[in-house]
C-alpha cells in the first residue's frame, strides 16, 4: 500500500469508525453493564443476572416474545407473498418502458412517514370510517362493523408497512435473471410449477433472504404499528422495553430486555438460515 | 488540507457558539400548556426565545433522568410525581421561592405544593394548573354511567374505552370502595387491592372496545358515537359539551381524580433566571386567564378566576355539586416502589387473553 492509497483509507475509515463506536459500540456497552445490574431489596445496585432470569421466569415477558416472534415470521410470509407476483410483474412480464413509472408508483407511499401511513388505514378501517360508509350505504351490512383493533388488521398494517424493503430485493435479483433460463426449460417441457420451484425461486434466493431478515427485524422491532392498529391484546416486545424504561423506570430490566430482543432474534436468523440453507454473505452481496 | 480543516471547524464553533449565546429558554412541557399567543407575548416583553417539547410525565422523568437534568430550564411534571423521583434522581434545581411572586397564587395550593415536593429543607415545585380525571360520557346512549365501575359494566360492552395507566388502576380501586391512596405507605396491602383491581379488568376485558394511546384519539371516538363511555380528562369532556351537549365530564360517585401540575427547574437548567421569569409570567392573573379560557384546565393563579369566561364557569358547576368537590381524591406523592408493581400489572392486563 503506497502511501497516498493509505490516506484515503483512514479519510473514509475514520468516520465509519467513530459512527460505529460512538453512536452504537459504547452506548450498548453502558446498556450491557446496566442490563447486568440488579435493585436488591435494600436498594442497592449489585451485579447480577437477576434481570435475564425474569424474562425467563415470569411467563408474560418470554410468551410475549414468543408471540411477537411468530407474527413477525408470518408477517415476513405473507410480505412475500404479496409482493413476489408485483416483482415478478414489474422486471418479466411489463414492457421495460414502464418498469421506471411503475417502481416509482410502487415507492411512492414509502416517501410519507409510517405514522401518516398508518393513520391512513385507521381512517380507511374504524367504525365510522370510509369503508364501513360505503358497505352501508351499499345495503351490504346493515350497520358498521369495527374493523380496527384486531389482529388482523394489524397483520394486515405491518405487511403493508414491510412491503417496500421485500419488493426492492426482490425486484433487483429478479432482473438480473436471464429470461432464456426459463425459455429453455418451457422448450424442454417443465410445467410451470416446476419452472417456478427449481428455477426462479433458487435464483432469487439470495433477494428472498435479504430481504426477508429487514423485514422480520423490522416487524419485530416495530413499535407504531401494533400499538395504533392492534387491539387491546397487542403487547408487542418493543411495547414492553418501552414501558420498563418510561412507565416503570426499570431501565436495568429495559437494557436487560433490549439484549435478549438482540440476541433471540439473531438466533431465530440464523435458525433460518440453516434450515433453508442460505448463506447470510451471499445474500448480501 | 489541513487548513480546510481548521477553518470548517472554526465555522463550525462560531456557529454554534452563536446559537448557544442567543437567549432561549427550553421548556419541558404538556401539549396546550404554552398557548402560542402567551409565548409570543412572552419573547416580545422578554426578549427571550421559547423552545417547546411536548412530553408527558413519564417520559418527562426519563429525558431529563437520561441527561441527569439538563437541556431544559423549565420542565411541568404533576406535583405527586416530584419527591420521590428527586430523592432518588436528583433531576431538578431546589426552587428560590423568594424569586416567585406568591401573591398571585392561591396560597393553599403554593402551600400543599411545597409540602408535597419536599425532600430534605427543600421544595422543588410551584402550582400550575390542576384538573380532574373522569368520566366523559354520552349522556343520550349512556344515561346512568356515573362511577368508574360503569367502564367494567356489561351494559355498554364494545362502547367503553380507557387507558391503559395508572389512573384507571387508581379509578377502579376506588370504585371497588376500597382506598387506594391511604394504602400508598404499606406496599403489601397495595399489592394485594391492585391484584384484584387486575383480575377485575381482566375479567371486562372483552367489553372494551380499546385502550386508547392519547387523548385526541378518544375525543373523535366519542365524537363519532363509537365510545359512548371513557375515563378522561375533565376539559376533554368539556370541550365536547361545546361540540355536542350530550356529551359531557361526569364527576365519579366515587370521586374524580384531581391532579396539580407544576413548575419545575431542572437541575443543569442553562437560563434559571428566564425560568423563574416564565414562571411569574404564566401565573399573571390576565395570562393564566387566558390559559383557562383556551385549555379548560382550572388555574392556580389567584386572580384569573374573575376574567374567566361564564363558559368555563358553567362547566365547572355542571359537572361538580359541592359534594363532588369534596369528594375529589387529590393524589398524594407516589412512593418509588409503587410504580414497579404498577408496571406489571398493566402488563400482565395488556398481554391476557
Amino acid at each position: 500500500m503506497n502511501k497516498h492509497t493509505k490516506f484515503g483509507f483512514y479519510i473514509f475509515f475514520i468516520p465509519v469508525f467513530l459512527w460505529l463506536f460512538l453512536l452504537i459500540v459504547l452506548p450498548h456497552i453502558e446498556l450491557l453493564f446496566m442490563s447486568l445490574k440488579y435493585e436488591n431489596d435494600m436498594g442497592e445496585m449489585v451485579w447480577s443476572l437477576q434481570n435475564y432470569k425474569e424474562f425467563f421466569s415470569e411467563e408474560i415477558y418470554w410468551l410475549t416474545f414468543l408471540r411477537v416472534a411468530l407474527y413477525a415470521i408470518l408477517v415476513t410470509f405473507l410480505t412475500f407473498v404479496v409482493t413476489f407476483p408485483i416483482a415478478f410483474y414489474i422486471t418479466k412480464v411489463v414492457s421495460p418502458k414502464y418498469k421506471g413509472f411503475l417502481i416509482i408508483l410502487l415507492l411512492m407511499p414509502f416517501w410519507v412517514s409510517e405514522l401518516v401511513r398508518v393513520y391512513g388505514w385507521m381512517i380507511l378501517l374504524r367504525e365510522s370510517g370510509v369503508i364501513n360508509y360505503f358497505l352501508v350505504s351499499l345495503h351490504i351490512l346493515d350497520k358498521p362493523i369495527e374493523m380496527l383493533y384486531n389482529d388482523v388488521s394489524m397483520i394486515m398494517g405491518l405487511v403493508y408497512t414491510s412491503m417496500l424493503f421485500m419488493v426492492v430485493p426482490l425486484i433487483s435479483s429478479l432482473d438480473g435473471m436471464d429470461d432464456s433460463y426459463i425459455e429453455a426449460a418451457h422448450d424442454l417441457g417443465a410445467s410451470k410449477f416446476i419452472i417456478f420451484f427449481k428455477i426462479v425461486i433458487p435464483y432469487t434466493a439470495p433477494g428472498i433472504v435479504s430481504g426477508s431478515i429487514v423485514v422480520f427485524m423490522l416487524t419485530l422491532g416495530n413499535y407504531l404499528t401494533p400499538n395504533l392498529m392492534g387491539g387491546k391484546n397487542s403487547l408487542w416486545f418493543t411495547e414492553q422495553i418501552y414501558n420498563q424504561f418510561i412507565a416503570s423506570f426499570n431501565w436495568n430490566q429495559g437494557a436487560a430486555f433490549g439484549f435478549l430482543l438482540l440476541l433471540l432474534s439473531s438466533l431465530i436468523i440464523w435458525i433460518g438460515l440453516k434450515l433453508t440453507k442460505q448463506n447470510l454473505a451471499k445474500a448480501l452481496s | 488540507m489541513k487548513k480546510l480543516a481548521i477553518t470548517s471547524v472554526a465555522a463550525v464553533a462560531l456557529l454554534s457558539g452563536s446559537v448557544l449565546n442567543a437567549d432561549t429558554l427550553k421548556i419541558l412541557t404538556w401539549k396546550g400548556y404554552a398557548p402560542k399567543a402567551l409565548v409570543e407575548k412572552f419573547e416580545k416583553q422578554t426578549g427571550i426565545k421559547v423552545e417547546l417539547t411536548y412530553s408527558n410525565n413519564e417520559e418527562m422523568i426519563s429525558k431529563l433522568r437520561a441527561t441527569r437534568g439538563a437541556g431544559f430550564d423549565v420542565a411541568q411534571p404533576s406535583q405527586d410525581r416530584i419527591s420521590s423521583v428527586q430523592a432518588k434522581y436528583k433531576i431538578y434545581k431546589a426552587l428560590d421561592y423568594s424569586k416567585i411572586d406568591s401573591k398571585q397564587i392561591i396560597t393553599s395550593m403554593l402551600d400543599a405544593v411545597k409540602k408535597n415536593t419536599k425532600v430534605g429543607e427543600d421544595s422543588f415545585g410551584v402550582p400550575f394548573c390542576y384538573g380532574t380525571s373522569g368520566l366523559i360520557v354520552n349522556k343520550k346512549l349512556a344515561p346512568n354511567a356515573k362511577d368508574y365501575s360503569d367502564l367494567l359494566n356489561p351494559e355498554y360492552k364494545g362502547k367503553i374505552s380507557y387507558r391503559l395507566k395508572r389512573p384507571t388502576l387508581i379509578g377502579v380501586a376506588f370504585a371497588k370502595g376500597d382506598d387506594p391512596f391511604a394504602k400508598y405507605g404499606d406496599t403489601k396491602a397495595y399489592k394485594a387491592l391492585m391484584d384484584s383491581v387486575q383480575a377485575d379488568l381482566i375479567k371486562a376485558k372483552p367489553l372494551a372496545k380499546n385502550y386508547y394511546a392519547n387523548g385526541d384519539a378518544l375525543l373523535s371516538m366519542l365524537r363519532s358515537g363509537e365510545v359512548t363511555v371513557a375515563m378522561g380528562w375533565d376539559n376533554g369532556g368539556w370541550k365536547l359539551h361545546k361540540e355536542n351537549p350530550d356529551l359531557d365530564f361526569v364527576a365519579p360517585k366515587s370521586g374524580a381524580l384531581g391532579w396539580i401540575d407544576t413548575f419545575a427547574i431542572p437541575a443543569k437548567a442553562k437560563n434559571v433566571a428566564g425560568a423563574y421569569k416564565w414562571i411569574n409570567f404564566m401565573l399573571k392573573p390576565e395570562n393564566a386567564a387566558y390559559f383557562t379560557n383556551d385549555q379548560a384546565y382550572g388555574t392556580a393563579s389567584k386572580g384569573a378566576t374573575a376574567l374567566l369566561d361564564a363558559e368555563k364557569k358553567a362547566n365547572f358547576q355542571r359537572s361538580f355539586s359541592k359534594a363532588d368537590i369534596d369528594n375529589i381524591k387529590w393524589y398524594p406523592p407516589v412512593p418509588a416502589v409503587l410504580e414497579k408493581i404498577e408496571g406489571k400489572i398493566l402488563d400482565k392486563i395488556k398481554s391476557a387473553k
